[in-house]
């Protein structure tokens, strides 16, 4: 379909879809998502729902969101502010007006502007019509009466055909931002294929919308973005969990071992259960375990086995792995531990995305245990990441935790596909003869470069052997009380993951001659390379690095630190990686904390960064 | 027949056996070392997997693979290694503490899923190494540590939950009964999918003499009801039998008829029976069946897993890892 009218080009564009959690807001934003990376635009999104299923109908609790910020250039985070909001209910606007700067546009659909519906969430009147929308552009439309009107032929109840105007929305917003339109009706093809009157139903919906705004006079003008200049090579826009889910099978592939995710469903990690469960034909075992220490302890066995032993989960998971992964600890067995946090303590926010579990991970254990800990910094570096974890694993035998969290989990970006030629080489290294001096075999005689101990899995002929979580004497393995060989071996096993090789951490520094840095960890990225963009333009000297190695610690970190007037740290947590790199390295951080479940936005590490700037 | 001729020596590792003197354990871990010749697997092919307690240290003296793991967790870190490695023969050591208290949701799913672990529960009942605390099978009323005027809980049967867990094979021996314990470790082991074994084990410095009446010459006939597949159940003295409502009663061989006298089928796919049976005995081991309560097929864990990765790839192909990255909504930049 082609749009005939005036044509205003932009250079960014920030939606947020808003509704009830049965308006299908998610979905909306997904397709919306789809078809604008298909058009080449640089994207983020923010999937942004409650906890409950289905919240009371019609309430501010019950509000789900979703944002994208897409562009013709280099886009890092979902946006701060929505540039056009479309509410489906009263509660929706309630929920999302503070987000939403004067000028902006709002569609909203007027039908359940009811009475009872603006009483529900305190609206003494309407919005729409006692000039409280006057500094915003509103398009108030009747969406909700437009559907079911378009869907008149088909045999529906008006509750059936009202359920399709997250389609006529969606329709509408596809010829404001000239979105292909082929993309949705193959996807809606796809999944309602097996019920004609639904897809029917769908589509009509969705081409009644587009055709709304090709012909109604509410809507003068489109709009178009052009593509972003992007690297060349094959693209596609992928969620955080896709990719990590991905990079946990690309390094199963290259390293030759079989998967074994061991799991309990927890939100926001479940996708990657979901994700691995689908792909059986990699020889993937998924184990849905009991609990959450079943999952982690059956991935120990299988890692014990000589498989891939991964676990996901997210912080009260964690809690309740400690002693499993302390075993890991121990035993010197490979071990993938994906925490996709989200706010806490207890149940906390379990929707909502938070950085809070960087102390768990590097410390939530009973005696020295410690674990190599990683963090992917956007959605897509969730499969290189993946793969660095289980490289480590492996290469290192030792458990490995990965920090994801909520935000890049589900937010989403184009990603330049690699070769699988390209990806990087994991060598396991089994142990298959003895390695004594006599003839025996020896499992905790360490690799002398990487301090890996000698393994043998079960079914290796001539290496029988036992491990266990107490002390065990070096080179041996039997179990020692031995004061010295204690104070050894805990030694030794800081020793290997203290030396785990990690890239050194990159500058950026255009200047070159920044005296402040701007440092992150894990999620922050979009939003500080983002801010850091804004600071330059306005001329300021910042530099920017990101630490995606939280144990061991890159190298020249120390240096890094040392070489800068200025560290300004920026977590969503309570200073968590500024309290250790205080202790590590004596560097007084600035640190710039925020726990309300949602990413910072760019103005908000732009002013922080003022503060230290204009001293 | 296997190639491989293994004896009770080539499973014997070089680790001292370091449990109380008089322990059952010894007996148990001899009768096992003696059996293991059995399997006719190689011992490389073996693996043995305990959780906390006195008896999970058993791995350490046995030559084959083997893990000493964290307590419970035993049964959950045994399926992640069957599951993944159906060629090895996987064997779960634990005790009453281990598996019936921190360890129970473990043991139930295990056994739910049938997954393929032969599981010898050494019970004591009571907490040996922590040294001397009422444990989930202590009879009522039991006087230790931590009950010092008497535990309150009411004690489970390992047999009846295990059969609630929908457990596919279930026994119950002694371990001074090397006989009986060897002729049971080799119905479990020849059974596929998940066996649990409860073991009476004596524990000489907590609990000493706990069974002794199914021990002691002058009293065990009386006590024990042998269950073989097709055989009335008897001891000296008494049979059971079904009543109207198909409960079993245990009642003197004086007073009833030997057609009345149940003849046991352990191969039963309705588990009520093996259950009425767990219900016999209880605490005061007036009555205690030992022998199969029930060995039922049910397809193991580890097989279904692997037929459905199978039937995947034959009706998807083998996964292409460069397919799956290009796959779904892709596009082009020159």
């Amino acid at each position: 379909m082609r749009v005939s009218k005036p044509v205003v080009t932009l250079d960014q564009v920030v939606i947020r879809f808003a509704g009830d959690s049965g308006d299908g807001m998610q979905l909306t934003g997904d397709r919306f998502t789809s078809d604008t990376a298909m058009l080449g635009n640089d994207l983020r999104t923010l999937p942004n729902y409650p906890a409950e299923i289905r919240a009371p109908q019609g309430t501010v609790p019950g509000v789900s969101s979703f944002q994208l910020h897409f562009g013709d250039h280099h886009i890092q985070t979902p946006g701060d502010a929505p540039d056009v909001l479309v509410v489906m209910n009263p509660a929706a606007l309630r929920a999302n007006m503070a987000d939403t700067p004067r000028g902006a546009t709002i569609i909203v659909d007027k039908d359940e502007f009811t009475t009872r519906n603006l009483s529900k969430v305190g609206y003494a009147t309407n919005p729409i019509e006692d000039g409280s929308l006057d500094s915003y552009k509103v398009h108030a439309l009747p969406l909700t009466s437009m559907t079911v009107g378009a869907l008149a032929h088909l045999k529906l109840t008006r509750k059936e055909a009202e359920r399709s105007k997250n389609m006529f929305a969606l329709g509408l917003l596809s010829w404001m931002y000239h979105r292909p339109t082929t993309l949705t009706e193959n996807f809606l093809t796809a999944k309602f294929g097996k019920k004609p009157q639904i897809l029917e139903a769908n589509l009509t919906a969705y081409r009644a919308g587009w055709n709304y705004g090709e012909t109604t006079e509410d809507f003068a003008v489109s709009y178009e973005v052009k593509p972003a200049p992007m690297e060349a090579g094959v693209y596609r826009n992928i969620s955080g969990n896709v990719a990590l889910s991905y990079g946990l099978i690309a390094a199963a592939e290259i390293a030759g071992v079989q998967i074994f995710l061991g799991a309990y469903p927890i939100t926001p990690a479940s996708d990657i259960l979901h994700e691995l469960s689908k792909l059986k034909k990699f020889g993937v075992i998924t184990f849905q375990a009991e609990d959450e220490i079943a999952g982690v302890g059956a991935a120990l066995g299988a890692s014990y086995g000589g498989g891939l032993g991964i676990t996901t989960t997210s912080g009260p998971g964690i809690a309740l792995k400690s002693e499993a992964i302390g075993l890991g600890v121990m035993l010197e067995l490979p071990l993938v531990i994906v925490d996709v946090q989200r706010g806490g303590p207890s149940t906390g926010l379990p929707t909502k995305t938070e950085q809070s579990d960087l102390l768990q991970a590097m410390y939530g254990r009973n005696g020295e245990s410690p674990c190599v800990v990683l963090a992917p910094a956007t959605p897509s570096d969730c499969f290189d990441m993946a793969i660095e974890a289980c490289r480590i694993a492996l290469e290192y035998r030792t458990p490995v935790f990965l920090l994801s969290d909520g935000y890049i989990a589900n937010g989403s970006e184009p990603w330049r596909i690699p070769s699988v030629e390209s990806l990087p080489e994991i060598k396991v290294n089994l142990a298959t003869v003895p390695n004594g001096e006599n003839g025996e075999f020896l499992p905790y005689l360490r690799d002398p470069e990487t301090l890996a101990r000698a393994f043998a899995v079960p079914g290796t002929k001539g290496l029988e052997h036992r491990i266990g979580g107490v002390e065990k004497a070096d080179r041996t393995g039997t179990i020692s009380y031995d004061p010295a060989n204690h104070d050894f071996m805990v030694r030794t096993r800081a020793a290997k993951v203290g030396g785990v090789k990690v890239p050194d951490l990159v500058i950026d520094d255009p200047s070159d001659c920044a005296e402040v840095l701007l440092l992150g960890w894990g999620s922050t990225y979009g939003p500080i390379w983002s801010a850091v963009q804004v600071l330059r333009e306005t001329g300021h000297n910042i530099a920017q690095a990101h630490l995606r190695h939280l144990n061991p610690f890159p190298k020249n970190l120390g240096d890094v630190l040392h070489s800068y007037k200025k560290v300004i740290l920026p977590e969503m947590n309570l200073g968590q990686l500024a309290r250790m790199l205080r202790g590590e390295y004596l560097v007084d951080v600035v640190a710039f904390d925020q726990v309300r479940g949602m990413p910072f936005t760019t103005e908000q590490i732009v002013n922080a960064a003022l503060e230290v700037l204009n001293v | 027949m296997s190639e491989v001729t293994l004896t009770k020596k080539d499973f014997t590792s070089d680790q001292e056996v370091r449990w109380c003197p008089g322990c059952g354990d010894y007996s148990i871990l001899s009768a096992m070392q003696s059996f293991l010749p059995e399997l006719g697997l190689p011992r490389e092919k073996i693996v043995f997997i305990s959780g906390i307690g006195c008896s999970s240290r058993f791995p350490y003296y046995l030559e084959t693979y083997g893990m000493h793991s964290i307590h419970g967790r035993a049964p959950a870190i045994a399926t992640g290694l069957a599951v993944s490695r159906p060629d090895l023969s996987v064997w779960v050591i634990t005790g009453d503490g281990d598996a019936l208290s921190i360890g129970g949701n473990h043991l139930i799913h295990a056994l739910r899923r049938n997954a393929d672990l032969k599981i010898l529960l050494f019970n004591n009942r009571i907490y040996g190494l922590t040294k001397g605390q009422y444990s989930p099978t202590s009879e009522q009323g039991k006087i230790t540590k931590s009950s010092p005027y008497g535990s309150l809980d009411t004690p489970f049967s390992p047999i009846s939950l295990a059969l609630g867990a929908e457990a596919s094979f279930v026994a119950r021996t002694v371990d001074s009964d090397r006989k009986h314990l060897t002729e049971t470790l080799r119905a479990a082991a020849e059974h596929k999918g998940s066996a649990l074994i409860e073991i009476y084990q004596n524990c000489p410095i907590f609990n000493d003499g706990a069974f002794d009446q199914i021990k002691d010459s002058d009293t065990r006939d009386e006590v024990l009801l042998r269950l073989e597949h097709g055989q009335p159940i008897t001891s000296a003295s008494h049979g059971v039998i079904s009543d109207e409502r198909g409960l079993l009663e245990v009642k003197p061989l004086s007073e009833i008829d030997q057609s009345q006298i149940v003849i046991h089928d352990a191969h039963i796919q309705d588990p009520t029976y093996a259950f009425a049976l767990s219900r016999i005995s209880d605490s005061s081991l007036e009555h205690v069946p030992v022998g199969v309560f029930r060995d039922v097929e049910r397809a193991p864990f580890s097989q279904l897993v692997h037929e459905q990765i199978d039937a995947v790839i034959a009706k998807e192909g083998k996964g292409q890892l460069a397919a799956l990255l290009n796959g779904g909504d892709t596009w082009q930049v020159e």
